[in-house]
């Protein structure tokens, strides 16, 4: 063919490619990760979850055609990084809908930015408890079980342990905890336990990132507590268990939260922390579901996978940041069905699909989560669908579910959500919606 | 007693491995006048690349003997030290020489952001391990005296002792080799050393050098006890408080400052800390270190400042 | 040619002391003052605005007052992250629990305490010098953040310890748009600038720069090393609070104390020796350098990338933009290790002679 040729054809084709009806139209999904920093080995898992199952939406052929365009920010855990990957994403490629922080202190900075902008926060399993009324907070959707939920669990766990919680009466129980914004969020549950069923609770404070807690576990083998409530993240995590083996104390008597019960965080340790409880947000290292093989063959076997690493893939934090990907997807998908199917929507729809969001079994099955997640339903007042958690247990190589699923105590978790949830709204005076149930 | 005694032996091995981090200020403070922001990030680049060949070194070549491998990486990062001092001193030093102290701590913080970015890239930003064999169940001694015993980290005592040997070594470096010697006289009056031929440059080398292999014992150490991630750079802040209250000329009073900053800092932690919440012993080892520079601004073995007009 | 001063004379000792005894830099003053509160608010994105404009004018005013206390006085500090930090939970204090607070209230009175907590932190400057001091300033920037976690009463009870601002207003507009917050911040700098500016031009300012020329010196001739001193501090940390209040209610909207911590500290301490000890001027340079070099780099990077036909992953151009960004800072210092301010006047001595040079 003759260059003229080739252009006029060149040109031809363009001429009708915009002169198609709908051209396939992209929903943008931003994703904050965080594969650097001191939080890397945690933030590596996440994000290769999440973008990995978008792909395989997008290999799927995407959401009634509507494919995702997917970008990532790096901001290194660091707040203010946060604040400007979510100042320079919102705006981009049609506009970020939904936006997964990944991060508490980002989510408390973005609290009021993204009602602001008309963004719906989701906050799966971590920042502000409080965000699980929806009466106050309008725009913030916490889904799965949030903090309150994991700290009620894990008393759940140790009451069980002890044949029941009116046996924890008089004893001690310490409680070690990063000096972060979550390692506070769990006290109230804490406390409230404390006061009803009569046990002493010590709190032992750790200075982030948590490398130096010689002295915490040194007041721990002096306490000698029956059971110890742990919250750490990051680095903080191998090293408490380290510590722990230090001062012999037992590891079966350590309970701890979904951050700290992934294989990075034994990593180095593995031998040692056989028998330390996390609590999990999922099934904990899954490679059987149905949705991780289908990943392994969509993308690993054709080298489009995120992960450098295939055999990453079902790790626990990779599994959760499959659930954020599910997240993202489902409420594109259920808003399309309210708005017009095959066409990207905007924060305001993503909004009311995340406050009637609902994930049926049949539904779980169908995305290949089952054994991942329980069935969850939002509604306008209850932006939290799920109070249900498992426990897991380290045993030396992997990550095991040992429990059967606990239903968070909604007696002493929804006093705390609307008590707290109504003091940020009388301090930023927000009025409450009223919500029809 | 048995428990004031165990933080007590706690606080002072945690002291050991400050006092090592502190050496490598000191002595290129002494050597150059740099405060050397950057040795934290020294510690985890050395231990990034301990780790790393460790496990790559078998790999490469077959060696299954992990002793071997451990001493060939070892050697490998050592390498790597002196390679980063030459260039440091070649592309960044040389070019600031009697530029004011604010602006050399400026500069390590630059060579710092480098080394963090570079380390991370070539060896990756996860956890890793660094396995010497070191023993990590707990000891118990003086169990006739005390009720459960005296409590000891073996794996702190064991740290304790690689520090030691390595601070005597530099003792006996500095004061029986003609490098030595000779860097003892940089130290003292650059221009007189000068002045009698000692070449200025190679010196500032060989001190960051060999602050280098301070990082690399103390990246080793730590990171066989914490894994080497990230965030070991950050202990490197644990030290400075050491710095100032030893005296930031004094490998001397980097050793003894360290041992009462680990010793007090896991005493306040521990005895004032649960009246006012905890999580104090940060700021504490800061506070140690002001008052004891209100009497002495110099530190405890400084030289004396002494002003002329 | 362009810029000469050849013809203006000065007749009176009022003309002779002004800011900017030539003309020619009254009017550049002048068309930067116009460009920065009408054509930039005109023009820029709500990107721009958030994520350049508000933090780039914020950090200036907090390099201003970092500036004071290291460039003027010459007292190394590593704590202004912790002036900050009490600057933000002080302003933030105040209009929560006092009903009808003011803005400007607030915000003075946050600055009023990081006033008080910088002057406590600068007691030991009376003892101890040089990098001793700076590394004594590090217990404020410790302590800061370990008191905001434990203290309860000063974040109200607040459940997970990060505090959200209000919204606010002043003098009845309210202050919701990237717009009006970027003008209210700018404004407030501008104040506070020329506010120093003469500061620093006064008999407080020449006892300060005479201390940190040399202090035993300055004793000598009578002038009280304690006063100047505690005077840079409390000047130093009013501002850098008042930049601390700014920070949070402005540009984080709801913060936690490791927003202000340590790294905070040593941007500061970059962005005043970037931009200039011992320059007003070089706050500005120096806080605009380090808001936008990491963006362009950033953005740059995988530009960069896709014309090498390399595809760069986000964790490999976070660690190139950390390298790269170390290099540059050695670099500078080592071709301008007087800060980019002195660029700007070796220009303007240059251009005093062009096009005809010696």
């Amino acid at each position: 063919m003759k260059p003229i040729h080739t252009l006029l054809a060149t040109l031809a084709v363009a001429a009708g490619m915009t002169a198609a009806p709908a051209v396939a139209q992209e929903q943008y999904a931003p994703i904050f990760s965080y594969r650097t920093g001191p939080y890397a080995p945690n933030g590596i898992p996440v994000a290769n979850g999440t973008a990995d199952y978008l792909k395989l939406v997008n290999a799927k052929g995407g959401i009634n055609g509507v494919k995702f365009k997917i970008e990532e920010c790096e901001f290194a855990f660091d707040t203010a990084k946060g604040i400007e990957c979510y100042e320079r994403m919102k705006g981009q490629n049609g506009g970020a809908a939904i936006v997964q922080s990944i991060s508490t202190g980002v989510t408390a900075a973005l609290l009021k930015k993204a009602p602001e902008d008309k963004i719906s926060l989701i906050i799966a399993g971590y920042g502000t408890p409080a965000a699980a009324d929806g009466r106050v907070f309008k725009w913030v959707f916490p889904m799965i079980p949030n903090y309150f939920v994991a700290a009620d669990v894990m008393m759940q766990s140790v009451g069980e342990k002890a044949g029941g919680l009116d046996k924890l009466k008089g004893k001690k129980i310490n409680y070690v905890y990063m000096d972060a914004p979550f390692g506070h969020e769990f006290m109230p549950v804490f406390d409230a336990y404390a006061a009803k069923y009569g046990f002493t609770l010590n709190k032992l404070a750790v200075t982030a990132p948590g490398l130096d807690q010689k002295s915490t576990w040194l007041q721990v083998r002096r306490d000698q507590p029956d059971y110890l409530l742990y919250v750490g993240y990051g680095v903080m995590n191998p090293t408490a268990l380290k510590e722990a083996q230090a001062v012999g104390y037992p590891r079966d008597k350590m309970y701890g939260f979904w951050w700290a019960g992934s294989e990075s965080d034994v990593k180095g340790v593995e031998e040692a922390s056989k028998g330390y409880n996390a609590v999990a947000l999922q099934a904990s290292a899954n490679r059987d579901a149905k949705v991780i093989k289908d990943v392994q063959e969509t993308l690993y076997a054709k080298g489009q996978g995120t992960a450098q690493d295939a055999k990453t893939v079902g790790d626990v934090l990779y599994v959760r940041g499959l659930i954020t990907g599910m997240l993202t997807a489902e409420t594109v998908r259920i808003a399309q069905e309210k708005f017009g199917k095959g066409k990207p929507i905007t924060g305001e729809q993503a909004q009311w699909a995340l406050e009637n969001f609902e994930l049926t079994p049949e539904r779980i099955e169908e995305l290949g989560f089952t054994g991942i997640i329980q069935p969850m339903k939002t509604t306008c007042a209850q932006h939290m669908g799920s109070y249900a958690a498992r426990m897991s247990v380290w045993d030396g190589k992997e990550w095991k579910i040992n429990s059967d699923w606990y239903e968070g105590n909604r007696e002493i978790i929804d006093p705390l959500i609307k008590q707290f949830a109504e003091k940020y709204a009388a301090d930023n005076k927000i009025e409450q919606r009223q919500c029809a149930n | 007693m048995g428990f004031f005694l165990e933080t007590l032996i706690g606080g002072l091995m945690t002291g050991v491995l400050y006092s090592l981090v502190a050496l490598g200020f000191v002595l290129i403070y002494k050597a150059s006048s740099v405060f050397n922001f950057a040795q934290g990030v020294m510690v985890l680049f050395a231990a990034l690349a301990m780790a790393r060949f460790s496990e790559w070194i078998p790999q490469w070549t077959g060696i299954e003997s992990k002793v071997l491998a451990n001493v060939l990486a070892f050697m490998v990062a050592a390498v790597l030290m002196l390679i980063l001092a030459w260039l440091v001193e070649r592309l960044a030093l040389r070019h600031l020489v009697s530029q004011p102290e604010a602006t050399l701590l400026m500069a390590t913080i630059g060579i710092g952001f480098f080394l963090e970015g570079f380390g991370q890239s070539v060896f990756g930003s996860n956890v890793y391990n660094i396995d010497i064999g070191m023993p990590k169940d707990p000891l118990f001694v003086a169990q006739g005296l005390f009720e459960g015993g005296i409590l000891i980290d073996s794996q702190e005592l064991v740290a304790a002792l690689i520090a030691t040997l390595l601070v005597a070594a530099l003792v006996l470096f500095f004061q029986k080799t003609s490098t030595g010697r000779a860097l003892r006289a940089v130290a003292d009056d650059h221009q007189a050393a000068q002045s009698v031929g000692i070449p200025l440059a190679r010196m500032w080398v060989i001190v960051w050098f060999v602050a280098g292999l301070s990082a690399l014992v103390a990246g080793m150490v730590w990171g066989s006890k914490l894994g080497v991630q990230f965030s070991i750079s950050t202990l490197a802040l644990r030290a400075l408080p050491v710095v100032i209250l030893g005296g930031l000329t004094s490998v001397p009073g980097a050793i003894v400052a360290g041992l009462i900053v680990g010793a007090g800092e896991k005493l306040s932690e521990i005895y004032l800390g649960p009246f006012v919440g905890g999580g104090i012993e940060v700021w504490f080892a800061y506070v140690l270190a002001l008052l004891v520079l209100l009497v002495r601004p110099q530190g405890l073995f400084g030289e004396k400042i002494i002003d002329r007009v | 040619m362009i810029y000469r001063e050849n013809g203006q004379f000065k007749t009176s000792y009022r003309s002779d002391q002004q800011i900017f005894p030539i003309a020619q830099d009254r009017w550049v003053m002048l068309a930067l003052l116009l460009v920065a509160f009408v054509v930039v608010p005109l023009t820029a994105s709500s990107y721009v605005f958030s994520a350049i404009l508000i933090p780039v004018v914020i950090l200036a005013l907090a390099a201003l007052g970092t500036n004071i206390l290291i460039g003027y006085c010459g007292q190394i500090s590593l704590g202004s992250g912790a002036f900050m930090a009490v600057g933000a939970y002080g302003a933030w204090n105040v209009i929560m629990r006092v009903p009808g607070m003011p803005l400007i209230g607030a915000l003075l009175l946050g600055g009023v305490f990081a006033a008080i907590f910088g002057v406590l932190f600068g007691l030991p400057s009376l003892r101890v010098k040089g990098l001793y001091l700076a590394v004594t300033t590090l217990a404020a920037q410790f302590f800061a953040d370990w008191m905001f976690y434990r203290v309860k009463w000063l974040t109200m009870d607040s459940p997970s310890i990060s505090v959200t601002a209000p919204d606010v207003s002043v003098f009845g507009i309210a202050l919701d748009s990237y717009a009006s917050k970027y003008l209210f911040c700018l404004t407030l700098l501008v104040l506070l600038a020329l506010a120093c500016k003469n500061l620093v031009r006064s008999a407080i300012g020449r006892e300060w720069m005479a201390i940190r020329d040399m202090d035993v010196a300055a004793a000598v001739i009578g002038i009280r090393p304690t006063y100047a001193k505690l005077t840079a501090f409390a000047v130093s940390s009013f501002i850098i609070g008042v930049a601390g209040a700014l920070w949070g209610f402005f540009y984080l909207g709801s913060w936690e104390p490791a927003a202000f911590g340590l790294d905070m500290s040593l941007e500061l301490l970059f962005m005043v020796i970037i931009g200039g000890l011992g320059s007003i001027m070089g706050n500005f340079i120096g806080a605009a350098f380090m808001v936008v070099l990491p963006i362009l780099i950033r953005l740059g990077l995988p530009a960069l990338g896709s014309v090498l036909g390399m595809q760069l992953g986000t964790a490999e151009a976070a660690h190139l933009e950390l390298m790269l960004f170390g290099v540059l800072i050695v670099w500078f210092l080592i071709v301008e290790p007087h800060g980019l301010a002195r660029l700007w006047s070796t220009g303007k001595q240059k251009l005093r002679l062009w096009p005809f040079p010696h």
